[in-house]
């Protein structure tokens, strides 16, 4: 009897458990999943609440072939956020490759100096500074350039990310490399062919957060491009929202935000546990 | 520790060590482009702004050494002391609202049972999405016509016709809490569930044998031994929202009426709206100074607990 009854409470206690995290997993995911059923209505239907989310009139991806049209269009905003982020993932990733087994590996002048040089930058919010780089990339001649723009974004990368390479490298046993020397390797070759497959893993996880970063970054872009035709996809579609190209349409929006939102939640699905290691490794700091 | 293993293992003849030298000033190559990007991205820049401040500086024509003349004019720019009082009260309110939903939620998805790798995926997904993203979608939720919340409660007889959320403050201003919470609140999950199971299990039976219940164990063991992840988490809170922006432009535009501009948003304003980039500069350094001195809190909330390492 006893047995039965603490049977059922366990039973009833698992069911209370899993509601409440189906209805809080509900909740979360809602205005994401609305977003982008509500994208493939048609115009018209668009416009009116999204009640319910998905399409009752049929089909149709005449929201995002809208959005194609205001400015310069999607798939110019589109092809500068790639550009932007990629480059940003490549130029990171090389940068804090060489930094971080640097710092692990070798004594020079200034080493400790520089490192806290890097990892301090975290203290100090891009956001006060944005003026000044601003005149900069005028000097540089990178004013209103993409490259401008990826040169600014990988910084802001270089101190999460040269710490968790100078950590990787720091894993790495000092007898693999001194086997590798014996075999004749030179400093760049044992870099990539010895030591960058054992430190994979931290590469990916800086990439992933390099890609984010400069995929999500909305402040700087805002500001340093001015010309329409270098738009990222948030900057342009905050103007398509705030009315610039006319009347708001709310499809374009759900669209726009839809082609925002898709690489970043497929990368963090694909990549997750690269994710949650680097929110940990930035954790213990 | 890197040095004095470097030191130990250096060869001892005396050809060698010149050799061994000269290897190790090859570090200096491998982070020159890193110490290159930071000097020119951040130290000249920060410099400048120290520089700008002291000037009247406009977009366009020559510009003049003021001395302090910007900062006695920031003492008297009561829209910024508003913004930076608006940013605080923000800045408190949403860290109070982000851990009221994160720490039940840690503690939910903190013990494995079936499903808690999915919920914890659930919960935090939007975390992964950009907060220009997250403030466009929620612009157009919170659109009084074409939105999702003012129509869903007309259509369920909750209200008698259509409410707009953003045209009044405490509305618009409850709304972004609610977006910020949606989307921060997952992140603020995991770094509180790593310091949840970094909590010993043993510790936790011992007071359970102990007799002590579970308020008791959560007061005298959870939070004591959570101290450092707590401050963590509360760090990258408070120092995430003071730098609000995003949603206050995307939504708000900083209404209704400017209530809702914040100090990186009234910089904004007066550096690239203005072009007044002295003024903004000097601005630019006293936001930087208040982040300074939280960072400053930061190592002191982080530190080592005593007797250990």
């Amino acid at each position: 009897m006893a047995q039965a009854a603490s049977r059922n409470r366990r039973l009833l206690s698992r069911i209370g458990e899993h509601s409440t995290g189906i209805i809080a997993s509900v909740l979360f995911a809602a205005p994401i999943v609305w977003a982008m059923l509500s994208a493939f209505k048609p115009a018209a239907e668009a416009r009116l609440p999204p009640l319910p989310p998905w399409p009752t009139s049929g089909f149709s991806l005449e929201n995002y072939a809208t959005l194609n049209s205001f400015g310069d269009g999607l798939w110019v905003s589109a092809q500068n956020s790639i550009y932007v982020s990629v480059m940003t993932v490549v130029l990171s990733v090389a940068v804090s490759v060489l930094a971080g087994y640097g710092f692990s590996r070798f004594r020079f002048p200034f080493k400790n100096l520089f490192f806290i040089l890097i990892l301090s930058t975290i203290m100090i919010p891009f956001q006060s500074i944005l003026t000044p780089i601003f005149l900069v990339l005028t000097k540089l001649g990178l004013h209103n350039t993409l490259t401008g723009l990826v040169g600014v974004y990988v910084t802001l990368q270089l101190p999460f990310s040269i710490f968790m390479m100078r950590n990787a490298f720091d894993a790495v046993p000092r007898e693999i490399e001194e086997a590798a020397r014996m075999d004749g390797a030179s400093n760049l070759t044992m870099l990539l062919k010895v030591m960058l497959p054992l430190v994979w893993p931290g590469v990916v996880t800086i990439a992933l957060f390099a890609f984010l970063g400069a995929w999500n970054e909305f402040l700087a872009a805002l500001v340093l491009m001015t010309d329409q035709s270098k738009f990222t996809l948030p900057v342009m579609m905050t103007a398509l929202q705030s009315g610039r190209f006319g009347a708001i349409d709310w499809g374009a929006v759900q669209a726009g935000v839809t082609v925002m939102m898709v690489p970043c939640l497929i990368l963090f699905l694909a990549l997750q546990r690269f994710y949650i290691r680097g929110l940990m490794a930035g954790a213990v700091k | 520790m890197a040095i004095i293993t470097a030191a130990t293992t250096a060869p001892p003849s005396a050809h060698k060590r010149a050799g061994a030298a000269r290897q190790q000033w090859i570090g200096l190559l491998y982070v020159a482009p890193a110490v290159a990007l930071v000097v020119v991205f951040f130290l000249i820049p920060l410099g400048m702004t120290a520089w700008m401040s002291l000037h009247n500086w406009p977009l366009m024509g020559e510009h003049s050494f003021i001395g302090l003349g910007n900062y006695v004019a920031i003492l008297r720019d009561t829209r910024f002391w508003n913004a930076l009082r608006f940013t605080a009260y923000y800045t408190v309110i949403v860290t109070i609202a982000i851990f009221v939903v994160a720490f039940p939620l840690a503690l939910f998805v903190e013990r494995p049972r079936p499903l808690t790798n999915l919920y914890r995926t659930m919960f935090f997904m939007p975390a992964v999405v950009g907060f220009a993203s997250a403030s466009l979608l929620w612009s157009w939720l919170l659109n009084v016509d074409s939105g999702l919340f003012s129509p869903a409660a007309y259509d369920l007889g909750l209200i008698d016709r259509k409410f707009n959320l953003l045209a009044t403050f405490q509305p618009a201003f409850w709304s972004i809490i609610a977006m910020v919470v949606w989307k921060v609140a997952g992140f603020t999950m995991i770094i509180l569930m790593a310091g949840l199971q970094s909590i010993p299990q043993d510790l936790q039976e011992a007071a359970v044998i102990d007799g002590a219940g579970p308020f008791a164990r959560f007061r005298a063991i959870t939070l004591p031994l959570m101290r450092r992840t707590l401050a963590l988490a509360l760090i990258l809170s408070v120092a995430g929202s003071i730098l609000a922006f995003d949603q206050f432009y995307i939504i708000l535009r900083g209404g209704p009426r400017n209530q809702t501009l914040t100090a990186v948003y009234w910089i904004f304003n007066q550096s690239f709206v203005s072009f007044k980039l002295g003024y903004g500069a000097a601005l630019s350094m006293v936001l930087l100074v208040i982040l300074v001195a939280l960072s400053l809190v930061q190592l002191w909330l982080l530190r080592k607990p005593e007797g250990l390492d």
